[in-house]
């Protein structure tokens, strides 16, 4: 699998899927693919012309739902265009595409990570606990519980093989737990007063909210470390075919709890940054969030199968599920459950639509 | 009542198996022994009523999640079921309550088959297939309901919930019932074989001829089912149809009911009595721990704790 690097896409967006055939990643996310590329170099155009359709389909269909619900609602509905709401959605957005980010680099090592929803809300209260003894202790303290409820998670994984949905499933009751016992269960609200802190989640930068510069910074380097480093390269080939990136020497174990310690640690800042945007640590958020994070990844084109993702469909998957909500939220007299009901109706969609695309496995995983 | 099919352990691994096999048992006569002596009030009717209702659902729910595990599967979807239940009762219960009894076992049975339909037609994975359920089905029950509560007067139905039959709670009746009948069904029909062969090796049932598919979709349609009659008994008991609460995170009791009880979540066995001993196990921890005046905070955590435990002794010993 001797691949020259000139030959990897250059945009940080660029998802090594299916009918990608010029990505070593790539070829670690199908069976079929080193017969594929050997008939390219052969013959069979249309095969490949299929394959790089149903590739393209696959990475630019969110953004392409995206656009038209975009322009739709900007046409029809008034309030939609006006700076101040664009401004809200991608401040909204940027809490979530933080944890979603983290979800992505899980998701593509072939695992899953329910615990998030409830690490978050754990952050949140952290910070604010936090906050009394400063700005570093506001971050910082977040950071760390989070990011070891992570490394556990990673560390049960990884080096006991156990299942990752029933491990972050427990962390996510530990984690509830944890904030129920730091909160007098649920009945303390700790407020933050410290101003460096709620200039965190309040402050603004050329007109945009500080959380959505941080999101982006965030998913930038992530994107960056994705695509373009050795580890990156190891969190595809781990999740594309998790025997052979054994067999050829990558540090599998160490690739997911790395992953899985971030998850949590970016479920937590995430945390942090909500607190200080709402003023205090909110007990009772973060419930299904989990959900939203895995929704989006997944409707921006990461195969839940893992070995083939992108940062920017991630972005792009939060981003839709935001502008949805946004504007349920206008048309009014619209039950805000709407949100859910679309949000499985899309995910639902995009994993047929997978499925019908790739239609490369044949065993379940759990 | 389990049915394992041959499987070459090593000498070292059966301290370990035995563990699995008998360790829930010793688990729940541990605590029961443990609350006889230290908590106050513990050896009453009146106390064992209530931790047997309490876990009738969980158990309910937990059985329908044993086969689909034992397909190596997995169904996220059982707590959604619940709360679509817990929409459409109030709903029919104009019609009469066992019309609305019927209609909510049937929209579970289709909300299964659909699940069943997507992991064996379309080959995806379980937890993906019964993600996307979990996800939108809360949204799509509260939406029904409008979001409110709505309570429920049928006194045929609220008998489901409270009442008794020959002094034993009907609630309880019907998951004893139905665990048997689930025990038969793993131990001595061809269905129970076949469920357990897909488990064990997919592939090679395939080549066999069995009718894979057919058995997989029949796994999650029952799942679904028994998730809906949960769903109907919690919301007979509650008195009111609650589709925000009802069933929250039911996905998790009923695998660590199941997981707890010995069945490996790679699939290939069953374990009914188990599951059942599992779910009674978790209710006598919480009851225990809440008892003995532990908060909700800590219950939660031992509970996790309990959980990747429970994993780690009934994980696959055979890939190891």
């Amino acid at each position: 699998m001797n691949r020259p690097r000139g030959s990897q896409p250059a945009e940080l967006g660029e998802p090594a899927g299916p009918g990608n055939a010029t990505t070593a990643t790539a070829a670690t996310t199908t069976t079929a693919t080193p017969s594929r590329a050997r008939r390219r170099t052969a013959q069979a155009e249309p095969s490949v012309r299929r394959q790089l359709l149903a590739g393209a389909l696959q990475r630019q269909g969110a953004a392409a739902v995206l656009v038209v619900v975009v322009a739709v609602a900007w046409v029809s509905l008034p309030r939609f265009g006006t700076l101040e709401n664009l401004r809200d959605v991608a401040l909204q957005s940027s809490f979530l595409a933080i944890i979603a980010l983290g979800m992505t680099f899980v998701i593509i090592t072939g695992g899953i990570d329910l615990s998030v929803g409830s690490v978050y809300a754990l952050g949140g209260v952290l910070a604010a606990y936090g906050s009394k003894a400063g700005l570093l202790a506001a971050i910082g303290l977040p950071l760390v519980v989070c990011g070891l409820i992570g490394l556990v998670n990673g560390l049960l994984v990884a080096r006991l093989n156990l299942a990752p949905f029933i491990v972050t499933l427990a962390s996510l009751l530990f984690a509830r737990g944890l904030l129920l016992a730091l909160t007098a269960e649920g009945s303390t609200t700790y407020t933050i007063a410290n101003p460096a802190v709620l200039a965190l989640g309040r402050g603004t930068v050329l007109g945009l909210g500080l959380p959505v510069w941080l999101a982006l910074i965030l998913c930038g380097i992530g994107g960056v470390i994705l695509q373009r480093t050795r580890f990156g390269e190891t969190v595809f080939a781990t999740g594309g075919a998790e025997s052979s990136a054994l067999l050829m020497g990558l540090p599998v174990a160490r690739t997911k709890i790395i992953v899985y310690t971030a998850s949590g640690a970016l479920a937590g800042f995430a945390g942090t940054l909500t607190a200080a945007y709402l003023q205090s640590g909110v007990t009772v958020i973060g419930v299904g969030t989990e959900l939203d994070a895995i929704a989006a990844v997944v409707i921006g084109g990461t195969l839940l199968t893992g070995g083939a993702g992108s940062i920017l469909g991630t972005l792009v998957g939060v981003l839709l599920r935001n502008v949805i909500a946004n504007i349920i939220n206008q048309i009014g007299g619209l039950d805000s459950n709407f949100q859910s009901v679309i949000s499985g109706a899309l995910l639902l969609l995009v994993v047929v639509a997978q499925s019908l695309l790739a239609r490369t496995r044949t065993t379940p995983r759990t | 009542m389990t049915a394992t099919l041959t499987r070459s352990t090593a000498d070292r691994a059966q301290i370990g198996e035995w563990a699995q096999r008998y360790g829930v048992y010793a688990a729940v006569v541990v605590l029961l022994l443990f609350n006889i002596a230290f908590t106050a009030n513990f050896l009453s009717v009146a106390n064992f009523r209530t931790q047997l209702v309490q876990a009738a659902p969980v158990v309910i729910v937990a059985l329908g999640m044993a086969l689909v595990i034992g397909t190596e599967g997995v169904d996220l979807s059982v707590g959604s079921i619940m709360a679509l239940s817990a929409a459409l009762v109030p709903l029919y219960l104009g019609y009469g309550a066992a019309v609305a009894v019927i209609v909510a076992l049937v929209v579970g049975l289709l909300a299964g088959t659909f699940n069943g339909l997507l992991v064996a037609r379309l080959g995806i994975q379980p937890i993906v297939a019964t993600l996307a359920l979990l996800v939108g089905g809360r949204g799509l029950a509260l939406l029904i309901a409008g979001g409110q509560l709505v309570d429920v007067r049928d006194p045929a139905l609220l008998f489901l919930g409270d009442g008794d039959v020959a002094g034993i709670p009907v609630v309880v009746l019907i998951a004893a019932v139905l665990a048997v009948l689930t025990g038969l069904v793993v131990a001595g029909t061809t269905f129970g074989r076949r469920l357990v062969a897909v488990g064990d090796n997919r592939v090679a049932c395939i080549l066999a001829g069995l009718p894979v598919r057919r058995v997989l979709v029949g796994v999650y349609a029952i799942s679904g089912t028994l998730a809906a009659l949960a769903g109907v008994l919690a919301t007979a008991r509650l008195g009111a149809g609650d589709p925000a609460n009802t069933g929250l995170l039911f996905e998790l009791s009923a695998i660590t009911a199941v997981v707890v009880g010995g069945t490996p979540l790679s699939g290939g066995q069953v374990r009914i009595l188990g599951t059942v001993a599992g779910a009674l196990l978790m209710q006598l921890l919480r009851a225990t721990l809440i008892k003995n005046n532990l908060p909700d905070s800590v219950a939660q955590m031992v509970q996790a704790v309990i959980i990747i435990v429970a994993v780690y002794a009934a994980r696959d010993r055979s890939s190891r």
